[in-house]
């Protein structure tokens, strides 16, 4: 069932490329000179590579896991001195007339070395030494390819924490991941909207510190009424806080926020040493991480992220529209999938994408020839295979007997799913514009084949699933 | 190994993440692909250059079919300025035929974003407007040589006869408030101004077609959208039939020549306009090309308004042409009947107040009176019937049904003739007498001048023409109209639809014998044609503006009548010198389409008349 999602897959990306890359003068499918006809060649060489990876033993892909992680990681650094300058990046390894981006094939080496590390006896992310271990091998890659300014395709090992989640990190990580980024969305989105003479994205950021603390402390206390306490000292507060600026009393409400976050330390630190709980150790540490968090955010923003990165963050945000320049792409990809309607204008009738208003429309915005041209039905059918895709995937983790192949099977559902998210989400403009490409659809050898690799390695070690290791 | 089933259990969280992101996804498709419509638009915006294809406008022909008005094709001189390229500029000049100087200055003002806001380097600009045939000939040639320029296909109209100017209308570029109130027209695109071109312009101007071209990113054209399965062809204005008699309307403009005023002729039993005079007027190609600004510019400040269509704009004491009117009045409501003798002693006199009449016999009933244009008999005629405290409870009361007598003689309305501009003319009613006067101040002798078509009542020439047409109807009429046959389609109801008077219409015979009577041996004489039965009403209308202007209505012939005619000159004297002449002259031409040797002399008289010295508007 996988492999026929995967061909179906496989396929859709193959026609999109062809719809995408479509010229009026030049037609043919399998034209080797188009982009459509040398997918077909990527398509081919990947499925010869799928068999030969299913003929494989399964016990080679956990034996030289570290030795695929050592070679990936020397390709990568190698990369960073002898890649050419491409739009900006050096993530392109040519070798004669072919070019690689061995970032695309650390996804999968990763993946291995994670698995071999978690599958070792005694393994536990309590430990940690290991979990030092596994944080180690997911940073490095990242590192390197940030070393690339392949600052996308970085961020997709950050989703391995999906991975992390499920063999046991604490889900307070991803909840503050989410926080993370709420807070940052919120700072950002309303950091130039004042509020007296403070920025109102501050302000709101704090709120939400105070309600994320009430509402921790309410969930890890059993009679609540802590959290109760809380809430009405900073319902107290926000009263008279409206009513003073209701009779126009000029306040700096960043100091009331700082005022607020110390009682409310103070008040942590009695109930700490009145219970001794950790937990209300661990809240502490949030309210804290929290505030250190949003007073980088800015400093983050605008010093450490590049112009070109900051912009797509606004235009995402809807802060700026700069439709002729960083807005472009997504306006563009927006009006594409708009004009396909319920039902698309048919295949090969999509006028946007034929007339190469969405740039980069056959790699990274491909997304937008299947929602121009199949609509609403095709574009949300897309969504569902690749669904069905990762559910399956789940599936096949969860009956893995041994931790190896349950912790790879994961890693491949956070790299899928992570890739899918942020793609499809900058071509409908909801994420900002990060260039990673749509797995099994957007044109271009290396990702097909990294992809190929990862989905077929997770078969093969399923196939010997109840064999002895 | 229940630690382990417990993590086991993230998997639904891990799977309850992807499928919440999958649906805010789906969610936002549907929102972007289905509910929102505007992207759509966009891309179509984005992709399609859609070139308009401009239909041919619809052609005009007179009664008889004989053309009036159509097309001829003009060249306009059009640039894309980034496309253009070093190019020979003292070549194109010569080509076009102008100077370099020349050259400059229009390159100067296309740019200029107060002559020309919608100015772009990327969009096509007109460079200039409407090059000769060989202009077009010799710049056809030599295009390939200015890279950028291009020529586009435009329809002019053009006019077979110097006539009927006020009639026909001309056409002009929309102006952005055409735009606003109707989309279908874009900059440059040219609508009818005044005129036939006006009031048809939607059956005239036929349908925009449409190519649709793709365009990519670059604007570079990449063929036709789905080979032209989407263009739209254009769809030809219809041709229109008048029902003008180009000849005689020719005749009437040139018996109007050096006056002022205008003469309108009605075929009574359809209601449509033979000829519709507005002097003076102009030539109706003056507003055609690359002149039309200044030109109208010109004609718009002469002093003497030929722009002006005074056969249905100007509203002008109707006079004596009234008084029929009158005479129908008091016999429906039987206030006289044709026997009612009314003494003229020189005039009416009620105490201090005297209208001036001249000699004729005294006692006399309504014939003679009519034919005499006796001012005395309307006068005690309006009195017996204003201050008739028997049938009607007040002045106001009888006044006001004096008014609805006329509206439903077409006074005091829009007629609704199918040109615009139409001015309703003036009939008062009571609140209107007891706004100046206070109620129940006036009486018959307050307003005794409007029986005789003076004082407050203003009429159209239109308006005198129709009531000529209805008493030659005996009672009816139907609304003046210039539209005879519009190709593939009928004319409005309206123009079809007889319109009866209040009065009833045996009494309507007793006016056409009064009005006959005042040709065979009463004030319109001079208006008897030999060999056929003309009746015929003078008007003397006095004016604040100086000499009185001279009035005439009648028809002919008098039995079965085919032409109803309203004459109205400006400062001109009494109704026989001019009115009376130059609609026989009118009706003679139309019937028996010669003058009669006998009459020629009234003819010589006409044309070389002058009366526009009488105007009391100083030329310069």
């Amino acid at each position: 069932m996988t492999v026929i999602l995967y061909l179906i897959l496989v396929f859709c990306g193959w026609v999109s490329i062809y719809a995408a890359s479509y010229d009026f003068d030049n037609a043919s499918i399998f034209d080797f000179a188009e982009r459509s006809g040398k997918q077909l060649m990527w398509i081919g060489l990947s499925l010869m590579l799928a068999f030969m990876i299913l003929m494989v033993d399964f016990r080679v892909y956990e034996t030289y896991a570290y030795l695929f992680y050592g070679i990936l990681i020397l390709l990568l650094i190698a990369t960073i001195f002898l890649a050419p300058d491409i739009k900006g990046s050096r993530s392109w390894l040519v070798l004669g007339p072919v070019s690689l981006q061995p970032a695309e094939f650390a996804k999968f080496a990763t993946a291995l070395a994670l698995a071999k590390t978690f599958g070792t006896y005694g393994f536990s992310l309590k430990n940690r030494r290991d979990l030092f271990k596994a944080v180690f091998i997911i940073v490095l890659p990242i590192v390197l390819i940030i070393a690339q300014k392949e600052t996308g395709s970085a961020l997709v090992f950050a989703s391995l924490i999906f991975m992390l989640y499920r063999e046991g990190l604490s889900g307070l990580f991803l909840f503050y991941g989410l926080c993370a980024i709420v807070y940052f969305v919120v700072a950002v989105k309303y950091s130039s909207l004042m509020w007296g003479t403070v920025a109102a994205g501050e302000v709101l950021v704090f709120i939400l510190i105070f309600l994320v603390v009430a509402g921790m402390l309410l969930f890890y206390q059993k009679n609540g009424r802590a959290a109760r306490y809380l809430m009405l000292g900073y319902l107290a507060v926000g009263v008279v806080c409206g009513a003073l600026l209701y009779f126009g009393v000029a306040l700096n409400l960043l100091y009331v926020c700082v005022g607020v976050t110390v009682a409310t330390v103070a008040y942590l630190l009695v109930l700490y040493f009145s219970s001794r709980s950790l937990r209300v150790l661990t809240i502490l540490a949030t309210a804290l991480v929290s505030v250190v968090f949003l007073f980088s955010v800015d400093y983050a923003f605008n010093e450490v992220l590049e112009p070109h990165q900051q912009k797509r963050i606004k235009v995402a945000l809807g802060m700026e529209e700069d439709l002729r320049g960083a807005g472009y792409n997504v306006n563009q990809s927006k009006i594409a999938i708009g004009s396909g309607g319920f039902w698309g204008k048919g295949f090969l009738n999509g006028t946007q994408t034929k007339l190469k208003y969405v740039p980069e429309q056959d790699t990274d915005f491909i997304f937008c020839t299947i929602g121009e041209e199949e609509g609403f039905w095709g574009a949300a059918g897309v969504i569902l295979l690749f669904v069905t895709l990762i559910f399956r995937l789940i599936t096949i983790g969860e009956r893995q007997h041994s931790a190896f192949g349950r912790v790879y099977a994961y890693c491949v559902v956070s790299i899928l799913f992570f890739h899918l998210a942020v793609n499809v989400g900058m071509v409908i403009g909801l994420c900002p514009v990060i260039g990673i490409p749509l797995p099994f659809f957007s044109y271009g050898g290396s990702s097909l084949w990294g992809f190929t690799i990862l989905l077929f390695v997770l078969l093969r070690i399923d196939a010997s699933r109840t064999e002895r290791h | 190994m229940r630690k382990d089933y417990k993590l086991a259990k993230r998997k639904y969280v891990i799977g309850g993440i992807v499928l919440a992101i999958a649906c805010i996804y789906i969610v936002r498709l549907f929102s972007l692909q289905v509910l929102n419509d505007d992207y759509k638009q966009y891309a179509d915006g984005n992709a399609f250059l859609k070139k308009t294809q401009y239909p041919s406008r619809g052609l005009i022909y007179d009664r008889n079919g004989k053309l009036l008005v159509f097309n001829q094709p003009a060249y306009d001189v059009m640039m894309i300025v980034r496309e253009v390229r070093p190019f020979d500029t003292l070549d194109f000049c010569r080509t076009v035929g102008i100077t370099r100087e020349q050259f400059d200055k229009r390159m100067e003002d296309m740019k200029n974003p107060r002559l020309n806001p919608g100015y772009s380097s990327y969009t096509p600009q007109t460079f200039m407007t409407q090059l000769s045939a060989q202009d077009y000939g010799r710049l056809q040639e030599k295009l390939y040589r200015f890279p950028g320029f291009f020529i586009q296909n435009r329809m002019l109209r053009q006019y077979a006869y110097p006539v009927a100017a006020n009639v026909l209308g001309n056409i002009r570029e929309v102006s952005p408030r055409d735009m606003e109130k109707d989309d279908y027209y874009n900059r440059g695109d040219y609508t009818g101004d005044l005129g036939i071109e006006r009031s048809y312009e939607q059956v005239l101007r036929g349908e925009k077609g449409v190519e649709i071209l793709l365009r990519d990113a670059h604007g570079r054209i990449k063929g036709r959208y789905e080979d032209g399965r989407y263009d739209v062809a254009p769809v030809s204005g219809k041709n229109l039939k008048l029902s003008i008699d180009i000849e005689l309307q020719a005749y009437g403009e040139k018996l109007m020549q050096n006056k002022i005023g205008a003469i309108v002729a009605i075929e009574p039993s359809t209601g449509e306009i033979l000829a519709m005079v507005s002097s003076p007027t102009y030539d109706p190609s003056m507003l055609v090309g690359r002149e039309r600004g200044k030109n109208y510019l010109k004609l718009n400040r002469d002093k003497y308004k030929p722009l002006y269509d005074r056969a249905l704009m100007a509203a002008y004491p109707p006079g004596s042409t009234f008084k029929p009117t009158q005479g129908l009045i008091f016999l429906n409501e039987g206030i006289i009947t044709e026997n009612t003798l009314y003494p003229c002693y020189h005039g009416f006199v009620a105490g201090r107040l005297k209208v001036g009449c001249h000699g004729h016999a005294s006692p006399l009933s309504l014939l003679p009176a009519l034919q005499t244009s006796c001012n005395a008999f309307f006068c005690y005629g309006l009195r017996s019937m204003i201050d008739n405290r028997t049938k009607y409870k007040s002045a106001a009361e009888a006044f006001n049904i004096w008014k609805d007598y006329l509206v439903s003689m077409g006074y005091g309305y829009r007629l609704g003739i199918d040109l615009p501009g139409e001015s309703r003319g003036f009939i008062p009613n009571s609140n209107y007498y007891n706004n100046i006067y206070g109620e129940n101040r006036w009486s018959a002798l307050t307003i005794i001048s409007v029986a005789i078509g003076q004082g407050e009542v203003l009429a159209t020439p239109l308006q005198i023409a129709n009531l000529s047409a209805t008493i030659a109807n005996r009672g009816y009429y139907i609304t003046p109209h210039l539209i005879r046959e519009i190709q593939d389609s009928t004319i409005n109801a309206e123009f079809t639809t007889p319109k009866h008077t209040m009065v009833d219409s045996h009494y309507y015979d007793y006016v056409v014998e009064g009005m006959r009577m005042a040709v065979t041996g009463g004030t319109c004489r001079i208006g008897a044609i030999p060999g056929i039965e003309v009746c015929g009403k003078t008007g003397t209308a006095q004016n604040p503006h100086g000499k009185d202007h001279s009035a005439f209505m009648g028809f002919a012939p008098m039995n079965n009548p085919k032409i109803a005619i309203a004459v109205y000159v400006e400062n001109a004297g009494f109704g026989a010198t001019y009115g009376v002449p130059i609609g026989s002259l009118m009706m003679e031409m139309y019937l028996n389409r010669k003058i009669a040797p006998e009459r020629k002399y009234l003819e010589e008289r006409m044309l070389q008349s002058n009366t526009i010295i009488y105007s009391g508007v100083k030329k310069h």
